[in-house]
């Protein structure tokens, strides 16, 4: 620990920044031309700081991040200075930069589970890190490195760091997984660890112990952090200091206290705007009882199982366990829960993509245990389905007019003209202009992809829609509009709606009434300003207590009120 | 402002569709057209020796001199062995034929060959593919064994075999073709079946097939118009480069003395076989021309389908790079731009 220490100390006598980037542009060769993705960025990071670079996709925080280890592909060319530790990055020799990676600056990458080379195991994967960079001119001995490895693992909270150390990371979980790839990011006491969304890939609770090593990490060792996302909660969770960047410029520069209250440009403004915000939007807010009953009840779960056949000689996987749940004419029920838990299998039953293995389901009346495709097609015209991602859920060779035209020509078979014309008020339903009817796919942005989604899944004017997690793909700005387009639809339409999330903020903002999925049972249901407000269950609390709100203060506070539950 | 999505820059090329939009899209040219430096000069070559090699057998009946079983005209009978020069450019075989009169008929039966195997093979290959892949089943399961085995076989061997099979060696033209032809089918219907089978399969499990599927579309209609039109990007990479791979199998058969008599048509395996024994006695013509002209086509074929290999991966790509030249852009592809705001409020 000593050499470790007294090498940090060498780096940080200077007392200077960190890290200094000035004038900054990187441009992209691509077959359409070049692109510029960084335009004439410009900032600095002090020791101990953490620097948040939030934006939307496309507004070039990853690539002005990737500049820092030299980490850029082949096809960009990158101009101005990048000094770390008073070194320019941009000019220095490969052989150089090796040096410099690992020891000065270090990444943290976004999916722990690929960024981790699955036939080694994670204590190799650490002690590589340390063993490529010599001391003194002579390498670290295996030894050695494995005890400096045991010892970054303990730094980050891995229990039983001496076993754990020869795990693989198929052994681990996927927040353990995040925690090893900060440990070898760590092994060589950076100055400044540079963190591409360390948390996005994880679920909301494992997220909030992330941020909380982060946190301590900075505290303690006075690393300085480069944290990369579009998540404003995670933002006021963490960073000291905020960027804000747009299409390749750097819109605004601000302490995070001051972003959030008083945000300068009107590009912050609508960005900080268009955050969900737990608690309130609610669509049930004030109810004291279950809205939109007394209609028909469309689907009716009751100890709904499904579970997977596991392979040759292994057990089944269940995925959903003992479920039961009603969804009423022209209400929004939302289905809330991390990955794997069921949320989606559910969905994807109600719509006769997977087969149900226990208890019952019935959909407009059509028991779905014993499921056979020919019985259930009638019905396929009363489900609208919206997938997650709008860029796969569109065939690329069909234009947006023929994907929205396909519900209509398999089950009312109109003419040309009709089924044009009906294709015309979907899109201009959906605020699109008529005109985008002959586009393919790929010349949409996102969020027009996710309103032409949208549009098809009406087509039918079906009395039941589900929304398989509609807007996670999305920007955060688009997110919000989509959102609120739903909702308008709801209300002038009147389908009733499944709607699934991860995010119960984004759930809140639709659903009359919330059930919380974990591990394939429903924990609690209720009215969703309630769930939301007051839950009842341990788990529930926990999520809501994990979701960081987009306030510097009140997630402070929050941060400070839950911390037992959190550790619980 | 409001804070809209970010998109490339619009590319007047994504904002009206220039006429003729298609023509660009097509496999060889949209090549050429994001192509740069070195894989550039290899397609182009590539495309020029094949171009040739088409427009020699569309063009045969003009441009050879003699028919490819003529041995006598006006003046008499042919000279046999005849060196290179006078009446006969590339002299003449011990039969009397004329070397390049028959090496230029040659490529006529090679293209026929190409056309209806290829033919054959991709529609065979793709409809199992295609049934064998979304279906699945057990109907999957025996089809990928019986590929299997037919992959078990050395390639020539199979050709002989079905040839043998096919012809019952009476040899017409276009029996002899046929015969060729489907021994060479019989051997690439596995190739094609395994890459449309993988893409189906990988493409079965594509949200855009499970919405279709979730609109009530009906198995038919999901493969005909979701999965077929997406399948079949890779085809043709091996189209090309099993056409060469076709002309050596039937210049092989040829070789072997199962392809096409020399009096239904002119075909360079054989002849190459006419010519072994001219070798010792330091006749070259006979073997040379024949041999070059499989080499060459063969090359081209394969030098076009190697290089739309590397293009069609973005990774292997070869670019400008950026900063340099970027006054003249190359557009090959729209940028997957989208030019207007988000249409909303």
């Amino acid at each position: 620990m000593s050499a470790a220490a007294k090498h940090v100390d060498a780096t940080r006598s200077t007392d200077g920044p960190v890290l200094e980037i000035s004038h900054l542009d990187v441009t992209f060769a691509t077959d359409g031309g070049d692109v510029p993705a960084v335009k004439d960025v410009s900032l600095q990071v002090r020791p101990g700081e953490v620097l948040a670079i939030v934006g939307e996709s496309g507004s070039g925080k990853t690539v002005t991040a990737r500049t820092v280890l030299g980490l850029l592909p082949e096809t960009a060319t990158s101009q101005g200075v990048v000094l770390v530790n008073g070194r320019d990055v941009v000019s220095v020799s490969p052989a150089e930069l090796r040096k410099i990676r690992g020891r000065d600056v270090a990444m943290v990458f976004q999916e722990p589970s690929t960024a981790l080379n699955p036939v080694f195991t994670v204590g190799w994967q650490i002690a590589e890190g340390l063993r490529a960079h010599s001391r003194d001119g002579h390498r670290m001995s295996r030894k050695e490195a494995r005890e400096k490895a045991v010892e970054a693992l303990r730094k980050v909270g891995i229990p039983d760091p001496e076993t754990r150390v020869d795990y693989y990371p198929h052994q681990l979980s996927g927040g353990q997984k995040q925690r090893v790839v900060i440990a070898a990011a760590l092994a060589l006491n950076p100055g400044l660890i540079v963190a591409d969304e360390p948390t996005t890939a994880l679920d909301v609770t494992v997220q909030a112990e992330i941020l909380d090593l982060l946190r301590e990490l900075r505290d303690q060792y006075g690393t300085s952090i480069v944290l990369i996302t579009h998540n404003m909660g995670v933002v006021a969770d963490l960073a000291d200091r905020v960027v804000v960047m747009y299409r390749g410029d750097v819109v605004e520069e601000a302490p995070v206290r001051t972003l959030f209250a008083e945000p300068k440009q009107d590009y912050t403004k609508d960005l900080l705007a268009a955050v969900p915000h737990l608690g309130r939007d609610s669509a049930s807010e004030g109810a004291t009882e279950r809205l939109r009953q007394g209609g028909k009840v469309l689907v009716e779960a009751r100890n709904l199982g499904i579970s997977f056949p596991g392979r040759f000689g292994r057990a089944g996987f269940t995925a959903v366990d003992g479920v039961s749940f009603t969804i009423s004419e022209r209400e929004v029920f939302g289905l809330v829960g991390e990955s794997g838990s069921g949320k989606s299998t559910i969905g994807r039953a109600i719509a006769g993509l997977n087969r149900i293995t226990g208890g019952s389901l019935t959909v407009f009346g059509h028991e779905m245990n014993g499921f056979k495709e020919r019985d259930f097609k009638p019905l396929r015209k009363d489900i609208g389905f919206v997938f997650q991602d709008p860029a796969a859920s569109f065939n690329p060779h069909l234009t947006i007019g023929e994907c929205i035209a396909e519900p209509l020509l398999i089950h009312r078979k109109p003419s040309a003209a009709d089924a044009r014309r009906r294709v015309g008020e979907l899109l201009e339903s959906v605020q699109l202009p008529s005109s985008y009817a002959g586009r393919y796919p790929h010349e949409l942005s996102g969020g027009q992809r996710q309103r032409a989604s949208l549009a098809r899944s009406l087509a039918l004017n079906p009395p039941l829609v589900i929304a398989d997690e509609p807007t996670s793909a999305l920007d955060v700005s688009v997110q919000a509009k989509v959102l609120e387009l739903f909702r308008e639809l709801q209300e002038e339409y009147g389908f009733a709606a499944l709607f699934i999330s991860h995010d119960l903020a984004v759930v809140d903002m639709l659903s009359h009434w919330v059930g919380v999925l974990h591990r394939g049972h429903l924990v609690e249901q209720g009215i969703g300003s309630q769930v939301m407000g007051q839950p009842s269950q341990d788990y529930t609390k926990r999520l809501i207590a994990s979701l960081p709100v987009p306030d510097p203060d009140e997630q402070a506070r929050r941060r400070e009120a839950h911390r037992d539950l959190l550790q619980g | 402002m409001s804070p809209t999505e970010p998109r490339t820059p619009a590319t007047p090329a994504s904002l009206s569709r220039p006429r003729g939009e298609w023509l660009r899209k097509l496999p060889l040219i949209s090549h050429l057209r994001q192509s740069v430096g070195l894989q550039r000069g290899m397609l182009a070559a590539g495309t020029i020796v094949t171009l040739a090699f088409i427009l020699t057998a569309i063009l045969a009946p003009v441009i050879a001199p003699f028919g490819y079983s003529q041995i006598s005209d006006a003046d008499g009978s042919f000279p046999a062995q005849a060196a290179p020069g006078g009446k006969h450019l590339w002299g003449t075989t011990v039969g009397g034929y004329d070397v390049f009169s028959r090496t230029l008929w040659g490529a006529q039966t090679a293209v026929t060959v190409i056309v209806v195997s290829v033919i054959l093979s991709l529609v065979a290959g793709v409809l199992l593919g295609l049934f064998s892949g979304y279906l699945g089943g057990w109907v999957d399961r025996i089809l990928v064994v019986i590929a299997d085995a037919i992959y078990a076989f050395p390639s020539l061997l199979l050709a002989i075999v079905m040839s043998i099979v096919i012809g019952h060696g009476q040899s017409g033209f276009w029996s002899g073709v046929a015969a060729c032809a489907i021994s060479i089918t019989v051997v690439f219907v596995p190739q094609y079946f395994r890459v449309i089978r993988a893409e189906t399969i990988r493409l079965k499990a594509e949200p855009f097939v499970e919405s279709a599927k979730v609109v009530g579309a009906s198995p038919w209609r999901i493969m005909g118009r979701h999965i077929f039109s997406n399948a079949t990007r890779t085809l043709p990479l091996i189209f090309t480069l099993n056409s060469s791979e076709a002309i050596l199998t039937l210049a092989g058969l040829g070789f072997l003395g199962f392809g096409i008599e020399p009096t239904s048509a002119a075909e360079w395996g054989y002849d190459l076989n006419k010519a072994m024994s001219d070798v010792s006695s330091g006749i070259w013509w006979t073997g040379v021309f024949p041999g070059a002209a499989i080499v060459l086509t063969v090359l081209g074929l394969t030098l076009v389908g190697e290089s739309m290999n590397d293009l069609n991966d973005p990774r292997l790509r070869g670019r400008k790079r950026a900063g340099k030249g970027s006054a003249k852009q190359r557009t090959a592809v729209p940028a997957g731009g989208v030019d207007s705001k988000e249409a909303t409020a």
